[in-house]
């Protein structure tokens, strides 16, 4: 299944922020922020550009994400149910004692995670790992990792960096969600990462900027990532936080935080 | 046991990884920029497209690997003790043990015998914080047949193991023919005036200290503990029982190592007093290997002298 129209994408999209805003209200906890940021990302990944079956979510041919942030898992998990996983009705247990939704993503409980994630700095380097199997393996599958911006202060990030353009992984392609917002504030204010583009450029990457939330464009840049030989590829997209929930938006207090009824209402509303 | 033939636990880990390699092309090696210390050049040398130097980025080397057996591989994954387990506990934990991944993590240069390099580089609490992860099996070797029978064995488990490998050269203790299982110690003598429960380095200077309490009439046994998690219950209660004496020693901080899982297993099955001996809550320092176990208390001599 490979969507192709814009408009039904978006119309997804809407959808999988339900989920979203579903999860984090009923579990009563969980990180609408940067969830809702990367809604589009995945949205596109998963509809669009891999290559999955939900029938066969061990293949080993299949291409692989890895959800460093793993606090987005209400993004993760909610494109997955839409994308026949599993029961959409069960995003309704996240964070639950009896729930495989954990508040991080979890492989061996949920179909279509290919790897736990929750601890920030990591994702990066498993992506990598998976890339260089891939090459051993020569199945020519590809690897997608998505960071957040706050998160790439940790240093393992740039230690992966290097190992992915030191291994010439033209078959990962890196995404920072860069919403400029972290748990403390600003990006830039907490600690300035920025320029990224130079960043990632002097690390021996090929670097794309699109807007996060424009559906052609962020098809066009994986389009392009997979012309790109002999180096890794960062997409640096630009998103806004809480994007899709009027009052959400920008807002650093919802990075980990979860609606009350009136508010729940309100944003199921607008995401009609 | 044969003293006059030494070999270091970190060239029969490298011997057998080229071994390893030939039989399953799954087999990959990761190193931290240490290769010709951990022996992993053997490999290297031998399948050039399945070692990965990974630089010195330890935390980057363990999800790497991690990354690498999602998707079928067999990663061993070597650096110094040090750097293996403390810089990068975290990803250890996060992203080895807890999603059980099939990562192996033979990490050399354990315990005070690195020698000169000193308190930076002398890793004492590896086993206790390895041995605190779920889903982790925890294995210290003592020679040259043990651990290339261990190497073997964890290529065809599957799951997260730790293999504590060292510098110094060490007495061979076993022959080849030797049976091990994971999990299940062996069983040096029969005495009955105490048990010396061992790990690593400090089996043969368990052994040593038997054979000269022997020409004094006083009997030990000597427990072989290679597997530290699952540790041998069984072997553990019935010495108690039998012997007069329970002495625990290794090459680790007295805190949380071979010692507390030896107590914690008497504790609360058989409670009896045990003498543990380990380097008792202090860093290392720089010195030759055999002057510093002299330093630290942890040779024959000093096992003869819990005995008696």
């Amino acid at each position: 299944m490979k969507i192709t129209d814009i408009k039904e994408l978006e119309s997804l999209a809407k959808k999988i922020r339900r989920g979203i805003i579903e999860q984090v209200y009923c579990g009563k906890s969980g990180h609408p922020g940067g969830a809702l940021s990367c809604a589009d990302i995945l949205t596109v990944l998963y509809f669009n550009q891999m290559n999955i079956s939900p029938e066969n979510p061990k293949a080993p041919e299949r291409d692989r994400f890895v959800l460093s942030k793993g606090h987005a898992s209400p993004a993760l998990y909610s494109t997955l149910a839409h994308r026949g996983y599993f029961d959409i009705e069960e995003l309704k247990t996240f964070r639950s004692l009896e729930t495989n939704l954990q508040g991080h993503p979890d492989m061996n409980k949920v179909p279509g995670v290919d790897m736990t994630t929750g601890s920030l700095g990591q994702g990066l380097s498993v992506a990598n790992g998976m890339a260089l199997s891939s090459k051993l393996n020569s199945d020519g599958l590809r690897v997608y990792c998505l960071v957040g911006d706050g998160e790439i202060q940790e240093g393992q990030i740039w230690e992966a960096a290097m190992s992915a353009s030191h291994y010439k992984l033209d078959n990962l392609c890196l995404i920072v969600d860069n919403n400029n917002l972290q748990i403390d504030g600003q990006v830039d204010e907490v600690k300035n990462i920025y320029p990224l583009d130079e960043k990632f450029k002097s690390f021996g990457f090929e670097i794309l900027k699109i807007d996060g939330h424009n559906i052609p464009q962020i098809i066009e840049a994986f389009e392009m990532a997979k012309k790109v030989k002999g180096k890794p590829t960062v997409i640096i997209a630009n998103t806004i936080k809480g994007k899709g929930v009027s009052f959400m938006e920008n807002q650093v207090g919802w990075h980990g935080k979860a609606p009350n009824e009136e508010e729940y209402k309100q944003a199921m509303k607008e995401l009609e | 046991m044969n003293i006059d033939k030494k070999i270091a636990t970190r060239q029969s880990y490298g011997e057998t990884l080229v071994e390893l390699g030939k039989n399953n092309d799954k087999i990959v090696v990761l190193d931290a920029d240490l290769s010709e210390a951990t022996k992993t050049v053997l490999f290297k040398k031998e399948f050039p497209n399945r070692f990965f130097d990974m630089g010195i980025a330890e935390q980057d080397m363990m999800c790497t690997a991690a990354g690498m057996a999602t998707c079928g591989q067999i990663p061993f994954v070597s650096t110094f003790a040090m750097f293996a387990t403390g810089r990068a506990y975290d990803q250890i934990r996060n992203s080895i043990c807890y999603p059980k991944l099939n990562v192996k993590i033979c990490a050399t240069h354990a315990g005070l015998t690195v020698g000169e390099d000193g308190a930076t580089h002398q890793m004492l609490e590896d086993i206790s914080m390895m041995r605190t992860l779920p889903n982790m099996t925890v294995m210290c070797t003592s020679d040259d047949a043990q651990t290339k029978w261990a190497v073997r064995e964890i290529a065809k488990y599957n799951g997260p193991v730790y293999l504590r490998l060292c510098r110094l050269a060490t007495p061979t203790i076993y022959d080849e023919n030797q049976k091990f299982e994971i999990g299940k110690a062996i069983q040096i003598g029969q005495g009955t005036d105490a048990t010396v429960i061992a790990t690593g380095v400090t089996v043969a200077e368990a052994i040593k200290a038997k054979e000269e309490l022997e020409q004094q009439n006083i009997n030990i046994r000597v427990i072989d503990m290679h597997t530290i998690k699952p540790i041998d219950k069984e072997i553990i209660i019935k010495s108690a029982k039998e012997t007069k004496k329970i002495i625990t020693i290794e090459d680790h901080s007295i805190i949380g190592g071979l010692g507390s899982a030896v107590c914690e297993v008497l504790s609360e099955n058989y409670p009896a007093k045990v003498i543990r001996m380990g380097v008792e809550d202090t860093f290392g320092k720089s010195g030759t290997a055999e002057k510093l176990l002299e330093y630290f208390k942890l040779t024959a001599k000093d096992i003869i002298e819990n005995v008696k």
